[in-house]
């Protein structure tokens, strides 16, 4: 037993942080919408798989991409993926927000019912893109099935340490991550659209006394944190290269508790609590096996709440110091 | 197969519509094939999941039956026979309640399936009593030959004759001393895990195991685990949605070693889910026979063309096994046996080479010979490459 951890435990290390990261630039999207609005918006999934079936479909139809790119042609290829799936996923939040959560909001409805609208959302998009978006897209009448991505990056091996391998897609996802969530939480802290959010967050009423168009704020929230998704769905294809109506499903999920375990509304928190799940769920395993995984996570996460009914962090988006 | 039926519950819920269209089809088909006039027709059930999650695996042997019993009424006998469809949707209790009808409104003389094995259970006792012969073209739990029934037969092998067959294979083709199983959770996946790991475990090689949930995309800590145990072979028990994900990840995260799975991973997805890269070598076991590529036995190159000519489509898993369940009762009947109790006693002694294999019953309805057939993937596509105690492994 001792001796799987001494050997498992660098490789598992490497593999939790990226898929930590993962998890950690969902979990923004849920953080900034309920900082914002209080409300846990449960169709962030589906903003992400938009994200993954965008850039599944840049990869496969537009460009019919066959072998792995290399160079400058792979950057320029990432690069422009990125754009897609964050025009994608945010614009798909963006629109979420307008349909679903907006006509709500304006009667004065009550947070439960946001909360129904959002289930429902959630459900809507899953089936749409089960039966017609899928199927049309890329002409496959069984919509359901996993769709696999053709792989645009060679995951070589940068470099080894004993037993531990880092490969070019761990790299390029805790980089991309870390990256996308220092530029998220510089704008909120240093932009006036930021200063309008945290405002927002803090005391709606006083915001719009104070002339923040709370529209706006909300409609930016949503862009912001389904980018984020989008950044999340591009480095997602590119490291597990597959899709599906429902793959938002388990990472939404786990998403959600990585911000709660950070601390939801904090948009650090975010990041933390998404790296520390990838890390004690990979840990877990190599004690427990891998089908103890969740399991071991959300105990964590219960021994966690109780001493810290706040989250790892705490400190929420609308106590953040401007 | 039961358990693929639940297997494939979330993925092939798609299928349904599809499956439908092509039941509407037969349905219609089978009409035609009737000529109406009651005694001289009789009726042979064909009784599984022909709409529901889990069609995709019952709609093939459906086809095959269909073939069969056409080509025979194409031969204007005495007594035409019409393939009676009972979609259970792979539901145990629809199999209870069809049962009854199919003996009582229909009185089928014979009825091929249940195709799961759940629904057999619910199924099997009540055409005993009905005493109806029956045929599984797909049903491969162990426990369904330990009912004492002497009107139930099967057409393939067992998971445990399965799960055994092909870690032997791996063990002729490598003379590994360390060996790694994987299994999916569900009750399919982690039965051929055991039957596997117990094989390694009795030839004495070191095992170890490890188990993924299928609904997730990091099998990461697996392979981690694979890595630092460097086993010479890995036997994967599970279905090709997850099999395919996990078998990328294996290869990406540098493991070598030969991969190999049962029947639930037979499928074109499985090479598609891993990448044809990864999936090179990779060995798949069935008591199933698919003629993949190119036939050189005159009796399967007739076949395969006659069933691409009716169906539109290359045989997939399970056809020829349909096929030969409906040969068996045709054989019967062709004798002069009228009656389930007179066909069955006819299947006791009947023996036949079949499109998937010899056919000899033993007293259980288990086939007295039963074979593994082992496939491999080889430039993107599977390929048969034989029965297990035959068969070379490449890589």
């Amino acid at each position: 037993m001792f001796n799987d951890f001494i050997s498992q435990f660098p490789q598992s290390t490497v593999d939790g942080l990226a898929v930590g990261a993962i998890f950690a630039l969902i979990a923004l999207g849920y953080t900034m919408v309920y900082g914002v609005l209080r409300l846990i918006n449960f169709a962030h999934s589906e903003i992400f798989m938009v994200g993954t079936v965008a850039g599944l479909f840049t990869i496969s139809q537009v460009f019919d991409i066959k072998s792995p790119l290399t160079g400058f042609a792979l950057v320029g290829m990432v690069l422009l993926l990125l754009v897609v799936a964050m025009a994608a996923s945010g614009g798909a939040a963006v629109l979420l927000e307008l349909v679903a959560y907006r006509p709500l909001r304006r009667r004065g409805a009550s947070r439960l019912a946001a909360l129904i609208s959002a289930i429902g959302a959630s459900f809507f998009l899953q089936e749409v893109f089960a039966l017609q978006v899928i199927p049309k897209l890329f002409d496959r009448p069984e919509g359901r099935n996993q769709i696999g991505v053709p792989r645009i990056m060679d995951k070589d091996v940068l470099f080894s340490v004993g037993s531990m391998d880092v490969r070019t897609d761990h790299v390029l996802v805790v980089v991309a991550a870390v990256v996308m969530m220092v530029a998220l939480d510089q704008f909120v802290t240093r932009t006036k659209v930021g200063r309008g959010i945290r405002a927002t967050a803090q005391d709606p009423e006083t915001a719009v006394l104070m002339g923040v168009n709370i529209d706006t704020i909300v409609r930016t929230t949503f862009l912001l944190g389904g980018a984020m998704a989008g950044v999340a769905a591009l480095l997602y294809i590119v490291k597990f290269e597959i899709t599906a109506y429902n793959i938002g499903f388990i990472l939404g999920v786990k998403a959600f508790t990585a911000a709660v375990l950070g601390g939801i509304g904090n948009l650090r928190g975010a990041l933390v609590g998404g790296f520390a799940l990838g890390l004690i769920e990979n840990w877990g395993a190599i004690f427990f096996g891998s089908e103890w995984k969740d399991v071991i996570a959300f105990t964590v996460l219960v021994i966690i709440l109780m001493f810290r009914p706040t989250g790892l962090l705490g400190e929420s988006l609308q106590q953040a110091r401007a | 197969m039961e358990r693929l039926g639940t297997l494939r519950r979330n993925m092939l819920r798609v299928t349904g519509a599809v499956a439908m269209s092509a039941v509407l089809a037969l349905g219609a088909a089978a009409c035609g094939g009737g000529d109406g006039k009651g005694g001289d027709t009789l009726n042979i059930g064909f009784m599984g999941d022909l709409s529901g999650p889990d069609s995709s695996i019952v709609i093939p042997p459906n086809k095959g039956a269909q073939l069969a019993i056409e080509q025979y009424n194409a031969t204007n006998p005495k007594k035409k026979l019409k393939l009676v469809n009972y979609d259970t949707q792979g539901k145990e209790n629809q199999a209870a309640a069809l049962a009854p009808k199919a003996i009582k409104d229909d009185k089928v003389v014979a009825m091929i399936g249940p195709a799961f094995s759940g629904e057999s259970k619910a199924a099997d006792g009540i055409l005993e009593k009905g005493k109806i012969p029956n045929i599984t073209p797909s049903a491969t739990n162990p426990d369904l030959a330990k009912q004492g029934y002497k009107y139930w037969h099967r057409l393939v092998a067992t998971d445990a004759a399965q799960g055994a067959g092909i870690a032997e294979a791996m063990i002729k083709a490598k003379s590994p001393k360390k060996a790694y199983v994987i299994n999916g959770k569900k009750a399919y996946s982690v039965g051929i895990g055991d039957f596997a790991f117990n094989t390694f475990k009795g030839k004495g090689l070191t095992v170890q195991r490890d188990q993924i949930d299928e609904t997730a995309s990091d099998f990461s800590s697996t392979v981690t685990k694979v890595k630092s145990f460097a086993p010479d072979v890995i036997f994967y028990g599970g279905y090709y949605s997850e099999g395919g994900k996990l078998l990328k990840q294996l290869r990406d995260g540098g493991v070598t070693a030969m991969f190999a799975s049962g029947d639930g991973s037979l499928d074109a997805k499985l090479v598609e889910g891993a990448g044809a890269k990864q999936a090179e070598n990779a060995v798949i076991g069935c008591p199933c026979f698919i003629p993949f590529g190119q036939q050189t036995d005159p009796t399967l190159v007739k076949f395969v063309a006659d069933y691409k000519a009716k169906v539109g489509a290359d045989p997939s898993i399970y056809s020829t096994e349909g096929y030969d369940a409906a040969s068996a009762f045709i054989a019967a009947i062709k004798a002069g046996n009228t009656t389930g109790e007179k066909i069955n006693d006819f299947l006791k002694t009947y023996t036949a080479k079949g499109v998937s294999k010899e056919i000899k019953w033993d007293a259980t309805g288990e086939l007295a010979a039963t074979t593994i057939h082992l496939y491999q993937v080889e430039g993107g596509t599977i390929k048969w490459l034989g029965t297990s105690d035959q068969a070379k492994l490449k890589g």
